[in-house]
């Protein structure tokens, strides 16, 4: 595992002396972005820091937004690869992309299609479970994208199928972390499906472009909510948190800092 | 406070009345409704151990953690349960509420019972007196049921539904008390509203800093509360058996551990009630309270610094004291013409600066003012 925390980690729990090798095991963790800030570097911070050949950690993927070779490309620069862990079978990857064309012509109801869905995640997990006994982590990527791919109504289905992702991180332990944009939703006076994404996620990070507007050496802030509700809280040191930084993207890493101390 | 709350809950309601009901409400910026149920949910468990509740059993309907949450919550507590419990059962609606999984995993206890297609109400309602009944049997005994969240409820099936199943729950006989948590941010304000009617209990999570802007930023409000987060007031309302209605606050904390209570001191409200008419500003306008008293310890240079003596104001009379040191001089003629004479009585020495100053007078310096 990398020794060098940066400021996202502390906040999410890691520390240095690896008191809890995996203080998100169980969560929920939501990252919200907008249109000007994209949070999906957190993401592939946290797939590098999964598959990190430390951990023994294996990741299901589904990717709504994007194929594979988009994130092979960035985790390569990160120092991961992605193909050497697909057939190590730490990763399994499930282009949601590809899958939503395969069974386009077939006329399902979408609750079924979602159903589908989770049990086939389900079965991932039980299968990874049965070889492995380290902690699995479920990314979503994004969950927008998938309230487009399997409903026209409603949210609802898309709701049920988060509920049921959450009984995963307290039947398996697994956790959970799922991309969203918030702006999406802006428009709307009671964002339902957005809070109650954020009612059940026991981290909340957020990325947002800076107040004061837009800056060279400055990428935007992020704000991270330790709610650590779960029932591995008791330890947690960094329980009801919250935790302001800024980021600079740099071409092979991220760097944080806090608002006022970049050196 | 929260004691009180958990006492009404105790204790149940008089027999042929309601049972009395709480509606725990919480917000996205102050998420710990589910504290406060485990809190209720360990004491009544005690106390039904104890055998000091009136109710004997406790129908526990979990919908937004998994049972084995509630366990071990209550095994950290010191309340062991096992198959073998005869106090209380647990409704699971939180695995397969809707029938997706099918084969249930295995290692359940027997007293959690799954429960599947939670919006069939007359279904829940049977298995949630049944529940009941395995516990205490068919007589006149007693049992509470919590609902941990009745946010999936609302979910699933609309509101004169769920606060029907709730009244049902409310008026049945074997029913001691029963409480619920809802999310106030999540639903219509009528559903809120709906259900605070229903309830004779509502306990209101409110974050430190409350913004008075509209439910939109309900989001953003989360993010505003920073250090704040995991602290706030608990308002709770109290519906009498008269008609009357009784508010209390207290002030809430959650750690580690759990949540904790404390009283208000009035100091800190007052500063709260301030705190919301302000404007939001980069730098502080109010006093912390030993920021006061340490203003108030600052002695100004012009005040009165001789603490022996008692400050003295002139007001244009003469007091006795002084009456008393002036009248010898006065009586005296030699006294007085003797200051006037060697100068110290007071005069004015003046010396002209040059020609150009014009003595004193009554005459227009400028010729133009027509004096």
């Amino acid at each position: 595992m990398d020794r060098s925390l940066n400021l996202l980690d502390l906040a999410l729990g890691f520390d240095e002396q690896l008191s809890d090798p995996s203080p998100l095991s169980g969560k929920v963790v939501l990252i919200e972005d907008c249109v000007e800030t994209s949070g999906s570097f957190v993401l592939h911070q946290l797939m590098k820091r999964v598959l990190s050949p430390h951990s023994s950690d294996s990741l299901i993927f589904l990717a709504f937004a994007r194929p594979f070779s988009h994130y092979d490309r960035i985790l390569r620069k990160l120092g991961c690869n992605l193909a050497t862990q697909k057939t190590n079978n730490r990763l399994v990857f499930v282009d949601m992309l590809m899958m939503k064309c395969s069974d386009g012509e077939e006329t399902k109801d979408d609750v079924s299609a979602v159903a589908k869905l989770f049990r086939e995640i389900q079965g991932t997990v039980r299968k990874l479970r049965s070889v492995t006994n380290s902690n699995i982590t479920v990314m979503v990527d994004d969950m927008s994208l998938l309230e487009i791919a399997a409903t026209n109504s409603n949210s609802d289905h898309v709701l049920d199928f988060l509920h049921y992702c959450h009984t995963l991180t307290s039947e398996s332990n697994c956790s959970l972390v799922i991309l969203n944009h918030e702006d999406i939703y802006s428009s709307m006076e009671r964002p339902a499906f957005l809070l109650q994404m954020v009612c059940l996620a026991d981290v909340v990070i957020k990325a947002e472009p800076l107040a004061s507007g837009l800056a060279n050496d400055v990428h935007g802030q992020l704000t991270v909510v330790n709610k650590g509700i779960s029932r591995n809280s008791g330890k947690g040191s960094s329980r009801n948190k919250l935790q302001n930084f800024q980021f600079r993207i740099k071409e092979n890493g991220i760097e944080y800092f806090y608002p006022g101390c970049r050196s | 406070m929260a004691d009180s709350i958990f006492r009404k809950l105790r204790d149940g309601g008089e027999e042929g009345e309601l049972a009395p009901a709480l509606t725990i409400e919480e917000t996205v910026a102050s998420p710990f409704a589910l504290d406060v149920s485990c809190y209720l949910l360990a004491n009544l468990s005690s106390s039904i151990l104890a055998g000091k509740s009136k109710s004997e059993g406790l129908v526990l309907i979990t919908f937004s953690r998994s049972p084995s949450f509630y366990l071990h919550f209550l095994k950290q507590q010191g309340i062991l349960v096992s198959s073998s419990s005869k106090w209380i059962r647990v409704l699971d609606c939180y695995t397969d509420p809707l029938g997706w999984i099918g084969q249930p995993s295995t290692g359940l206890l027997s007293l959690i019972k799954m429960q599947k297609g939670v919006s069939d109400f007359k279904r829940l309602f049977s298995s949630v007196i049944e529940a009941g009944r395995e516990m205490v049997g068919d007589g006149k005994t007693r049992f509470s049921v919590v609902i941990d969240s009745v946010n999936e409820l609302l979910r699933h099936s609309s509101m004169p539904l769920v606060s029907s199943l709730l009244t049902d729950l409310r008026s049945h006989a074997q029913v001691s008390s029963l409480f619920w948590s809802l999310n106030t941010d999540l639903h219509q304000e009528k559903v809120t509203n709906a259900l605070e009617y229903i309830s004779t209990m509502k306990a209101n999570l409110e974050p430190l800093c409350p913004s008075s802007e509209g439910k939109m930023n309900a989001l953003e409000n989360l993010f505003l509360v920073h250090q704040d987060f995991g602290r706030g007031w608990f308002h709770v309302r109290f519906k009498l058996r008269k008609g009357r209605v009784r508010v209390m606050s207290e002030e809430y904390h959650v750690d580690q551990i759990g949540i904790n209570f404390s009283p208000i001191s009035s100091a800190e409200s007052v500063i709260a009630a301030t705190k919301s008419l302000l404007p939001k500003v980069h730098f502080n306008l109010q006093l912390s309270e030993k920021e006061r008293v340490e203003k108030e310890k600052v002695i100004l240079p012009f005040e009165h610094q001789d603490h022996e003596k008692s400050t003295e104001i002139y007001d244009g009379r003469r007091n006795l004291a002084d009456g008393k040191t002036e009248a010898t001089p006065l009586s005296s003629g030699e006294l007085q013409t003797d200051a006037v004479s060697s100068g110290k009585g007071g005069e004015i020495i003046y010396f002209r600066d040059s020609d150009d100053e014009h003595p004193d007078s009554d005459e227009d310096p400028d010729d133009d003012l027509d004096i």
